[in-house]
């Protein structure tokens, strides 16, 4: 019998071998992947069993991580004034996953990044607690708190940017949400961040207005149809007489009339006096007389039509379309197809402050290791070179020339240059809607440009013709600059 | 000075092995105590409160057991005890760390199950040391054959009776007790009836035979035992919906039929029967179904979008990597209830102590079906032959039905791991198991006894001044 019985001895062995391979096979080969799957609970119990790294602003930081006795999860995200920083942080949720910056950076935060492998090798042969980075925003806690108050309960968003570096200062949107209040995973988290969901709640308050959403910029958009015309020789002097008819007829059509807002002198304005009375009729003809083509050219130089703008969140594409002559006349004043982000808004206003330079908007300024040791730095970079040094001061003049005396005076600051545009852009089928108050607009110091910024205010409650740009969103505009100009001295 | 003594040349008996049996239990005692005392510091930070009585009550099991063994089995094979106390005593450490986990140590899951299983161990090196002092041959056993088919085919048929548990009938449940799985026992007793059966039968069964195509095939009324037996194995698949104890079974029977006929035929007919029986019963159990499926899916959600406990065992086995996670510090609770406990302990090996714990651990399985073999090897009785291959053939295909299912190699079914899980009757049914094969290795490698001294040579006996 012990033929049989050798014979059997192997095939006992051939079955151990069989399960050495399978779990080589699962434990090996294939372990990395299912120590990673995102199913795999233990990614979520690791990234939460220390401490989150913080986000940081004007070197407080404005996140923070609790223990929480509940559950696998041991640290909570928690927010300081969350629903100020939201645009900026986004949100890191035990139960909903994270957004924006808190995704982002998810590596730095939860110290598990490439970059912090010097550190994390140090911590793991002196025993020290492995811990996450922090990120250090580039935004301003006074402008953001004069933005997000300016706002206060109204539907809206600021985006402020520093035009020599590009540094994002402020980023506010209304109404806006606490991601305290879902950062962890038990049903009451459920439920505030089930109530916060546009399905729930119409106004969408986790909507980032401030760089998510576009709008139809209207009048704003002016102050890149009069740099189109200043850069393509359409005219060359800002008080010169532009020719303009009033009343004027859109191009290819059977006597539309391009329509002005009230009774203002427009007729055969210089272009100081059409931004300043904000003459639709001047810019109209602008966009027509240069065409889409050139038009949609400077746009994109403005930062239009690039679905790339990343802060590093990415910003929504804001639109220049592509169209024909009566659509392009009226995108030339901000409608038709014409949609922006406050972002982009605030870039435009940036490059005219920063002599036609525009500076690609970051709000990162640093990534640092748990040991504060910087590992990555931001330096500013070069976007695009939207006007010549000379025509930039020549848009500066005339919207310097708004603030001081045309539609922006709201927006004066003594013993500051502030440089602006109002818009009041229609919104819905046949302007039905409430329309959208919109405010560009920089400011000038002895020490430079450090501030240029960009407000819209949706659908509110104000009476429909009181909703002009420059009575709600100038004042905002306005306090938002005093706050830089206040932390810079 | 004894007469005999006056012989120059004599027997040299084999060594009996009783010293390195000793030495190795000195560490299939330690490295579990080591182990707990790892579990403790790595949760609290501090020597956990109980170890000295863990350390004293594995010691003085493994202590009495290795006595006992040098008493009344001196010969016996020195590996599988040191195999089955290490094992046994890694189980503990492992379900006192599962306990641990709040999670799934609940009261409706059964709260702690150390201490109960303590019990259930030390009950089950009880009766190790009852089969080795009153079982002096194994060839008693030979005299309950027919006895041995009818309670095996009992502690079979009996779990029809009872309520299903978990998704599958192999519960018999005694009020005040608890539940108890007769399969564990009924597959030493099994092996017993066929050992007897097939002593008897395997010259009919392996001559009685027609030559055709190059196989010997069996003579049609020969066919009748396998024939039953493949039935009831299918039976216990239908009617108690469990996949493992039907291979087990069926598999047992073949490989003992094989070994006592020589008949590679045998082997044909059982992998053709057991192959139809498997996808027949599929085709409509959908238990079964249930399992394939997620055997060929590991890692899909249920349907209620939630992770599946197939899927768990996938991550644990996965997250412990070639090193694991150290012990007390994986999650393989994530798998929930109480089933870490019991049919998945190996995720928590593999999670905690890594691949090379797993390896380790299957090894130490491999010895232990191996020396089992060797034992049948050394066997001077066919009986004891048959016995020896029966029991390590029961074991070798319940570790990998377990483990293969476990790691995701075959589907999944519900038995236990011997010594290693949670659960009275494995472990009982397990110490036995080894007793019987230590009692048939003792018998092997006992040295002949010395022949009767003759009295002619005592007549010639030189008397010395």
């Amino acid at each position: 019998m012990n033929k049989p019985l050798r014979r059997v001895a192997i095939f006992c062995g051939l079955l151990v071998l069989a399960l050495l391979i399978r779990v080589n096979w699962v434990q090996f080969v294939q372990g990395d992947q299912l120590k990673n799957d995102p199913h795999n609970r233990r990614v979520a119990i690791e990234r939460y069993s220390k401490p989150r790294g913080n986000i940081i602003v004007d070197g407080k930081a404005v996140t923070g991580s609790t223990i929480t006795d509940s559950g696998d999860f041991k640290y909570k995200r928690t927010y300081k004034n969350g629903k100020m920083w939201a645009p900026v942080t986004g949100y890191a949720s035990q139960a909903f996953d994270s957004n924006q910056l808190e995704k982002l950076n998810d590596g730095i935060l939860s110290g598990t990044d490439d970059k912090l492998f010097f550190s994390r090798t140090v911590d793991m042969f002196t025993g020290g607690k492995q811990a996450g980075g922090n990120v250090v925003t580039t935004l301003d806690a006074k402008a953001q708190k004069a933005a997000f108050e300016g706002l206060g309960n109204k539907k809206g968003a600021v985006a402020a940017i520093n035009p020599e570096t590009g540094a994002i200062l402020a980023l506010a949107s209304t109404p806006s949400y606490d991601p305290s209040t879902f950062a962890g995973n038990s049903n009451k988290d459920a439920e505030a961040f089930n109530a916060l969901q546009k399905k729930n709640d119409p106004d969408d308050p986790m909507l980032n207005r401030a760089l998510r959403q576009t709008y139809p910029p209207g009048s704003t958009f002016k102050v890149v149809t009069a740099s189109a015309a200043l850069e393509n020789g359409l005219y060359n002097d800002v008080d010169a007489d532009t020719r303009s008819p009033l009343p004027y007829t859109l191009p290819d059509t059977s006597g539309i009339e391009l329509k002005n807002e009230g009774n203002i002198p427009c007729e055969n304005a210089s272009l100081r006096k059409a931004l300043r009375y904000s003459c639709n009729t001047v810019f109209g003809k602008i966009s027509a007389d240069l065409g889409n083509k050139k038009m949609k050219a400077e746009a994109e130089k403005f930062g239009f039509n690039n679905s790339k703008i990343d802060t590093p969140v990415r910003a929504a594409e804001s639109i220049f379309p592509t169209d024909n002559r009566p659509q392009n006349a009226m995108a030339g004043i901000g409608q038709a197809s014409n949609r922006a982000t406050p972002l982009q808004m605030a870039m435009i206003a940036s490059a005219v402050a920063n002599g036609g330079k525009l500076m690609k908007p970051y709000m990162v300024e640093q990534l640092e290791a748990p040991n504060l040791n910087v590992v990555q730095q931001h330096t500013p970079q070069v976007m695009s070179h939207p006007l010549a040094p000379e025509n930039a001061q020549k848009v500066q003049s005339i919207m310097e020339t708004v603030v001081k005396e045309g539609t922006g005076t709201m927006a004066q600051i003594p013993g500051v240059i502030v440089g602006g545009k109002t818009g009041t852009a229609q919104h819905g089928e046949n302007n039905k809607d409430n329309p959208y108050a919109w405010f560009i607009s920089y400011a000038k110091t002895s020490k430079g440009t450090p501030v240029a910024v960009a407000v819209v205010i949706e659908g509110s409650d104000t009476l429909r013709n009181d909703i002009a740009g420059g009575k709600l969103a100038a004042p905002i505009a306005k306090s938002v600059m005093e706050a830089v100009i206040e932390s810079n001295k | 000075m004894s007469s005999t003594n006056t012989t120059t040349v004599g027997t040299i008996g084999a060594p009996s092995r009783r010293n390195t049996e000793l030495a190795m239990l000195l560490f299939a005692v330690l490295i579990p105590v080591f182990a707990y005392v790892n579990v403790g510091l790595a949760k609290d930070g501090s020597v956990p409160a109980g170890v000295l009585g863990y350390a004293l009550g594995l010691g003085l099991l493994a202590g009495v057991a290795h006595l006992v063994v040098r008493k009344w089995a001196p010969y016996a094979d020195p590996l599988m005890l040191p195999i089955a106390t290490l094992l046994n005593g890694l189980g503990l450490v492992f379900i006192w760390r599962l306990d641990q986990e709040p999670a799934i140590t609940t009261k409706q899951l059964g709260g702690a199950m150390a201490p109960g299983q303590l019990m259930w161990s030390t009950l089950g090196v009880g009766l190790f040391l009852a089969v080795l002092v009153f079982l002096k041959d194994h060839r008693v056993l030979q005299r309950y054959t027919y006895i041995s088919m009818v309670v095996a085919l009992a502690l079979l048929i009996a779990p029809v009776f009872f309520p299903a548990r978990f998704g599958a009938r192999i519960w018999i449940t005694i009020p005040g007790i608890g539940g108890l799985q007769p399969g564990e026992f009924a597959k030493i007793i099994i092996a017993i009836f066929f050992a007897g059966y097939l002593m008897v039968k395997r010259d009919a069964l392996a001559l009685a035979s027609r030559r055709f195509m190059g196989m010997y095939l069996p003579r049609g009324r020969d066919l009748g035992p396998i024939l039953v037996i493949w039935a009831l194995s299918l039976m216990i698949l239908v009617f108690e919906t469990d996949l493992g104890t039907s291979l087990l079974f069926f598999g047992l029977f073949v490989v003992m039929l094989y070994v006592a006929t020589e008949r590679t035929s045998w082997i044909v007919f059982g992998l053709l029967l057991s192959g139809g029986g498997a996808v027949a019963v599929a085709t409509f159990e959908s238990h079964v179904q249930v399992r394939v499926h997620n055997w060929l899916n590991p890692l899909e959600l249920a349907s209620n979008g939630g992770v599946t406990e197939t899927a768990q065992s996938m991550y644990s086995f996965g997250s412990g990597g070639i090193m694991g996670s150290g012990l007390g510090q994986g999650y393989s609770r994530l798998i929930g209830g109480i089933a870490p406990k019991s049919d998945y302990i190996l995720a928590t090996v593999g999670e905690e102590t890594g691949l090379a714990g797993l390896m380790g651990v299957l090894l130490l399985y491999g010895l232990l079906i191996e020396r089992g073999i060797r034992t049948a090897l050394a066997a001077r009785d066919p009986f004891g032959k048959l016995l020896a291959i029966g029991l390590s053939g029961a074991f070798a295909l319940q570790v990998f039905v377990v483990a293969g299912g476990v790691t995701g190699l075959i589907p999944l079914t519900g038995m236990t791991m011997p010594f290693l899980a949670q659960g009275g009757s494995s472990v009982i049914a397990n110490w036995a198991l080894v007793a019987i094969l230590l009692r048939i290795s003792d018998t092997a490698r006992r040295p002949a006894p010395a022949p009767a001294p003759s009295t002619d040579a005592e007549m010639t006996q030189v008397v010395r001044p």
